[in-house]
């Protein structure tokens, strides 16, 4: 963490960065910190308590700006900014990444290769809370799954911090917002909650890289991060892609290859 | 004001009075993990042992979604169906912290400030609160430095402090408390003289409201705004699970020739909020939307309505994803 803190400080003093991107300790746990100064580097945290997903404010223009900046990450914010470079949503020469593996050894990152080489070393693996719930539904019937579904999005008062938290979240207009046509309900009611939630889902599939950030943030408490992770780890293999670590050939549903083994496509 | 004592065998027996006489009682009930306000039966469905609901219970007089009418054109004529007061039912909210029943008269300043809303109105007219003294605070909680306080009466119509038998000092309120309390008259008895204050938690103030205020006289174009909203996400969580916030959105749910005129809950924090058609945006940044939901409760609702718009509750603190506390920074401005 000191390397970090170092490291930080000397980009900010010789002007490489004007914006460090980083985890400062919170009321609770560490929370997101805009450093803009070589004084204020101290202040900065790098550990396994760190789990907002940073890159979540590196497309916010007001934020970021035109200046180069660079961003602390774990290995899921990594994740997600592989997947915004595959969206053409950030510049290679405008961030630099600073992350540490859990020997502690400071890596600087500067490129898609250079982050897809770091993060293939680090396997994608369930915890033990999705593992917890993601088996408990996976034994569900259909209906059993519908219903434990319906339970849990009528609990949604529709905050959207879920949206807020996303990195892959960017659009300046959300489908929810659109209204003509009017495509989702926008209040809250259990079965307007799920258009709004398959909606999302289905914006998100074979784009979520499973950071758990929108489950993180839900305040009524909904493990929604798990329906977007588990449509990833389904859909991953079937069209040749490792779970969490975006390629360059692009989403999977939005792209296509003339060696596709499904007829339909061709 | 009248304070009784009820004994733990009293407070049940009151209780089932309450569910006998088929009011809808509204109680913290621990689920999922969270706890938070649902329609109950039977005092075993309330849960103990927690600080705060996550939401507050302000959905009883301000539901998240509402049907303000519903109309149909037949032959070229329309009928419509105005929303009807006496379909809200006879309403007990049970175990409401101080800090939620003083929320009530924050929300009603908001909604009968010009014209009176009937809808609210409605649900409140039809509203006991039965509050309950808080015995636990956590560092969220901060209801002393906004004019509040773990015994605070305001907005309740009675209120319980629980006492180590089991028991409790029974404050009766309002008269709309006594017709509450007289559903099991014998259950009341008179005050032992219990000390309340040796019940409550001891929450000194954190700062002083009359030091923000002259504060944010000034602070409109400070700097203040932008440094601490920089991490701010901008989703809705602080305000909907808020005691006070009240703003809302109108929906159209139309069907062919027939719909209905929805209220449902809205959020300054969202940029959406205060867009026009024009595409001009006059709280473009986070930044002047986080001012905004901090001018809102600590200097236009007291300078407009009288009364500020925050009850020290925590929760935003508690909700927010990206630890936007609010105790923090209101001290921090206090500080300034």
């Amino acid at each position: 963490m000191e390397k970090l803190r170092e490291r930080a400080a000397a980009l900010l003093a010789d002007g490489t960065v004007s914006l460090v991107i980083g985890f400062e300790e919170g009321t609770k746990r560490p929370r997101p910190f805009f450093c803009r100064t070589s004084d204020q580097a101290s202040k900065l945290i790098f550990d396994s308590r760190c789990f907002h997903n940073l890159a979540v404010y590196v497309t916010k223009k007001e934020l970021v700006g035109k200046e180069p900046f660079a961003v602390t990450a774990p290995i899921a914010t990594l994740r997600s900014i592989l997947q915004l470079y595959v969206e053409n949503q950030l510049k290679e020469e405008q961030m630099l990444i600073l992350t540490a593996d859990p020997a502690g050894e400071l890596f600087e990152l500067r490129s898609f290769d250079e982050i897809s080489a770091y993060v293939a070393n680090f396997e994608l693996k369930r915890g033990e809370r999705e593992e917890e719930i993601l088996h408990k539904i996976e034994g569900m019937t259909r209906e059993e799954r519908w219903q434990f579904w319906l339970n849990e999005m009528s609990q949604c008062f529709k905050c959207y911090a879920c949206r807020s938290a996303c990195p892959l979240c960017y659009c300046t207009k959300c489908v929810v917002e659109v209204n003509r046509p009017q495509w989702i309900h926008p209040w809250p009611a259990p079965l307007a909650n799920m258009e709004w939630h398959i909606n999302r889902a289905m914006h998100m599939v074979g784009r979520c890289t499973a950071c758990g950030a929108c489950g993180e943030a839900c305040p009524v408490g909904i493990p929604i991060d798990l329906i977007t992770r588990k449509m990833m780890e389904d859909l991953a293999p079937e069209f040749g892609y490792i779970p969490g670590l975006p390629a360059r050939q692009g989403n999977a549903l939005s792209s296509w290859r003339l060696d596709d083994r499904e007829q339909f496509i061709r | 004001m009248e304070t009784k004592y009820i004994s733990k065998e009293g407070l049940g027996r009151w209780f089932d009075a309450i569910v006998a006489s088929e009011k809808r009682i509204y109680a913290p009930v621990k689920s999922r993990g969270q706890v938070d306000f649902k329609q109950v039966k039977s005092l075993s469905e309330v849960a103990d042992e927690y600080i705060q609901t996550t939401q507050s219970i302000k959905a009883a007089v301000f539901p998240k979604a509402e049907i303000l009418f519903s109309y149909e054109k037949v032959n070229g004529k329309v009928n419509l169906t105005d929303f009807d007061p006496n379909s809200v039912p006879e309403t007990v909210l049970w175990k409401v912290h101080p800090c939620d029943a003083a929320g009530f008269r924050p929300l009603s300043a908001i909604f009968n400030w010009d014209s009176a809303d009937k809808l609210h109105n409605a649900h409140l007219s039809r509203t006991t609160i039965v509050s309950y003294g808080c015995a636990i605070a956590d560092e969220s909680c901060f209801c002393t430095s906004v004019n509040g306080g773990p015994g605070n009466l305001n907005g309740s119509d009675l209120q319980l402090t629980m006492l180590p038998d089991g028991g409790a000092i029974a404050e009766i309120i309002t008269a709309r408390g006594e017709t509450l309390a007289s559903l099991c008259p014998d259950a009341f008895v008179a005050d032992r003289g219990d000390d309340k204050s040796a019940h409550l938690v001891d929450l000194p103030a954190r700062f002083s409201l009359e030091e923000v205020q002259s504060k944010l006289n000034k602070a409109f174009d400070s700097s203040v705004w932008k440094q601490q909203s920089e991490r701010c996400l901008g989703c809705g969580a602080c305000a909907f699970v808020c005691p006070t916030c009240a703003c809302f959105d109108i929906q159209e749910d139309v069907h062919g020739s027939k719909g209905r005129r929805i209220r449902c809950w809205d959020a300054c924090g969202f940029s959406l909020f205060t867009l026009h058609t024009s595409g001009h945006n006059p709280r473009e940044h986070q930044s002047q939307r986080w001012r905004q939901r901090i001018l809102h409760k600590f200097s236009y609702m007291p300078e407009r309505l009288n009364v500020v718009g925050c009850t020290g509750c925590g929760r935003c603190s508690r909700a927010c994803p990206v630890d936007m506390n609010i105790l923090e920074h209101i001290t921090s401005i206090a500080e300034q």
